[in-house]
């Protein structure tokens, strides 16, 4: 994973709540079984809409998605955080995330970030008066700046400095393969084993 | 509620909820200074949409999968219903089923392909096959992993890049949940169903009400379902933004688990129970939530608008952008009238539909499809409604098969199926076409989830079939046929007082 310090790029006002991971990435699209080239996918419904926001010229190359809260409830399809990135996204700011989104994205270097209301709206304010304008997420102080505007964000402490670092998830967790061999030595034997297969004569 | 920081946590003699338990005694390294826990996984279950990305991690990255025999896969979300004997037709479904089978093969993965007994949705095939039980973690590549926690388990859906690092360590590092509790006492009443309670809870707390938490369905509506209504309720607890939902362990969760392929036997039988008993959540556990639901009043419950949380009682009328105070609600109730092409103030009773679909991880199991067999037997579907029954798994099919379900649901008017996902998210040829409303035991009413320009309502089996029968959005409780039914998600000693 690269290491993540700071974005500035065009900002997209995306004054839409609650949008699902099935807006985001429609199911037809799940049935690749690469990790890239989901660009085409993402918003696909949406952006049939010539009028949708995507679709304006002031927003092409965009890199900061500024939406509403709940942004990616539903479905845990990391794909979802592929095409945004595959799109051009390298930040989402938005009042509540889906926990699972919130977890794939520190996982794929997309930085989702924590931004009251009050202040999503300030920032739409700002990027509506002039579409197509550049912001700035800085990760290092947790700050976002659009025109006059300087505002902080929350992300938690631990995704920030993995985001930082650019740390592979896997190998920090191989780090302590023996604490995960005692404790596998330690379970009980009831617990559930999906080998050997053990069959029923036949169904109830 | 942003939050997602537990409060500390001791091991030792303080009164603990079941969440906290199962948690505490999977900690394989705590974490320290605001890092997440490691916490060990029992199950992995896998299929074939999250799957293909996590094996090639691996295998770029020349790492085994370390537990064969914690982890499972089945094939669901693509697999047609129709003709399985037969070539998948649609190229990228097949790519996707083909690359799941040499997978498994390369690295010894035990799967159920199209065809095989145990084959199904994989939310269904992991309890009957007696592998989901209680005090343990399951993890799958799918939201709807929650079903698992009907058992006293704690289970999640995961993203990808987990998958491959389960696959690699069996293990996964998560920050502590918050713990809510949903009390849900008194009886429902005839007609009134597990799907019911938990559509009324997300309207109740919205689709982001439970983001940070784990949620504990308590009392005695809850104690008083079966293991497939618990099943059904802790299924949508991620509809309410929670990724687990969980019911404690009892004697109706042992009598399910007892005897199942994987169930423990003899001595590992009776330390198994032993353990499970202490599961339940301490008196004087506190909870950092709590919200109250009461039984006796609910109603049959159907959604009208694009989000599980936009819902109301089947007796009431579809609502305004004006009902709604806060403002994203009154945006999104309003987009929603536009897609749904509703009109507020029209009775939910008066909404047509062209389809009804009794099926998925929420609503496929045998006394799912019971319920809905109760209420169409001897009936003939409306006319012009397009009803389609697919049962959960394989196995679900033939004890239904052996019940004579098929042949009363083939005598309505609809279509049997072979089991899978299907029409709940339409990846294989179910789904609906532009412009159809659909009346849909499944989770999720998305725009476009069913098909491009499909309108979904999310109902219970019970509704469903009354649904079918009147072409219109009903309950048993309007039809004039004797209230003898099954109320789906119950156990049968309350049948009796139908």
């Amino acid at each position: 994973m690269q290491k993540f310090s700071s974005v500035t790029g065009v900002g997209v006002p995306f004054r839409r709540s609650n949008v699902d991971t099935d807006q985001i990435i429609p199911a037809v699209f799940l049935k690749r079984v690469t990790k890239t080239g989901f660009d085409d996918a993402l918003f696909h419904g949406w952006r049939q809409d010539p009028e949708f926001i995507l679709n304006q010229p002031a927003y092409q190359g965009a890199r900061i998605l500024v939406a509403g809260p709940d942004f990616g409830t539903g479905s845990s399809r990391e794909h979802a955080v592929w095409a945004l990135r595959d799109f051009g996204f390298d930040v989402v700011l938005s009042p509540r995330f889906a926990d699972i989104f919130r977890g794939n994205s520190g996982k794929q270097g997309l930085l989702a970030g924590q931004v009251p209301e009050a202040d999503i709206e300030r920032i739409w304010a700002e990027l509506e008066a002039e579409p197509g304008r550049e912001m700035t997420v800085d990760l290092e102080t947790q700050t976002v700046s659009v025109g006059a505007l300087s505002i902080g964000f929350d992300i938690d402490a631990y995704t920030r400095w993995r985001l930082l670092e650019g740390l592979d998830d896997i190998a920090l967790t191989l780090r302590n393969e023996q604490a995960i061999s005692e404790f596998e030595s330690r379970r009980e034997r009831w617990r559930p084993r999906t080998l050997p297969v053990r069959q029923s004569a036949g169904a109830e | 509620m942003n939050s997602t920081e537990a409060k500390p946590r001791t091991l030792a003699e303080k009164a603990r909820t079941l969440a906290e338990k199962v948690w505490d005694d999977h900690v394989v390294v705590k974490g320290e200074n605001g890092e997440p826990d490691l916490i060990y996984i029992d199950l992995h279950l896998v299929h074939e949409v999250t799957s293909p990305q996590a094996f090639d991690g691996l295998r770029v990255n020349d790492r085994p999968l370390r537990r064969l025999d914690l982890t499972i896969a089945t094939e669901d979300h693509n697999t047609p219903t129709l003709n399985i004997d037969r070539v998948i037709a649609d190229p990228t479904s097949r790519l996707q089923i083909d690359t799941l089978r040499r997978n498994a093969e390369e690295f010894g993965v035990r799967i159920h392909s199209l065809g095989d007994k145990e084959q199904g949705i994989v939310h269904v095939v992991g309890p009957q096959l007696g592998l989901t039980m209680p005090g343990i973690t399951v993890v799958c590549g799918d939201s709807h992993t929650s079903t698992h926690g009907a058992f006293g388990s704690m289970a999640f859906g995961i993203g990808t890049s987990e998958v491959e690092h389960v696959m690699a360590t069996q293990t996964l590092p998560l920050k502590p949940f918050k713990t809510m509790a949903i009390n849900v006492e008194g009886t429902l009443r005839p007609g009134v169903t597990a799907k019911d309670i938990i559509l009324a809870v997300i309207a109740k707390i919205g689709t982001g009400g439970g983001q940070g938490y784990v949620l504990e369905y308590r009392g005695s509506a809850i104690r008083s379902l079966s293991m497939d209504g618990r099943m059904t309720i802790c299924n949508m607890s991620i509809e309410a933004g929670a990724r687990a939902g969980m019911v404690a362990p009892d004697q109706t969760t042992f009598d399910y688990v007892e005897g199942r392929d994987h169930a423990p036997t003899g001595q590992d039988w009776e330390d198994a129970v032993a353990y499970w008993k202490t599961l339940p959540t301490d008196e004087g556990a506190v909870f950092d939530a709590e919200i109250f639901i009461d039984a006796d009043e609910l109603e049959p419950f159907v959604t009208w608008g694009t989000n599980p949380g936009q819902g109301v009682s089947l007796s009431e009328a579809v609502p305004g952008p004006d009902d709604f105070d806060d403002p994203h609600e009154k945006v999104a109730a309003q987009r929603a009238l536009e897609y749904m092409d509703l009109e507020a103030g029209t009775p939910m009773k008066d909404i047509r539909v062209d389809a009804v679909f009794m099926g998925s991880c929420t609503n496929s199991r045998i006394e799912d499809l019971r319920a809905f067999a109760s209420i169409i037997q001897g009936q003939k579907k409306a006319d012009g409604v397009r009803v389609m029954v697919v049962p959960g798994s394989a196995r679900v099919r033939l004890e239904a098969e052996a019940e004579g379900l098929d042949q009363v649901i083939k005598d309505f008017g609809a279509e049997w199926r072979f089991a899978g996902c299907s029409m709940c998210l339409g990846m294989n040829p179910d789904q609906l076409a532009p412009g159809e409303r659909c009346a849909s035991t499944s989770n999720r009413n998305f725009e476009g989830r069913q098909g491009k320009g499909g309108r979904t309502h999310l109902v219970s089996p019970l509704v469903a079939a009354a649904t079918a029968i009147r072409g219109t959005l009903s309950s048993p409780w309007d039809l004039s046929i004797d209230t003898a039914f099954a109320p789906a998600g119950q156990q049968r000693n309350q049948e009796v007082q139908a």
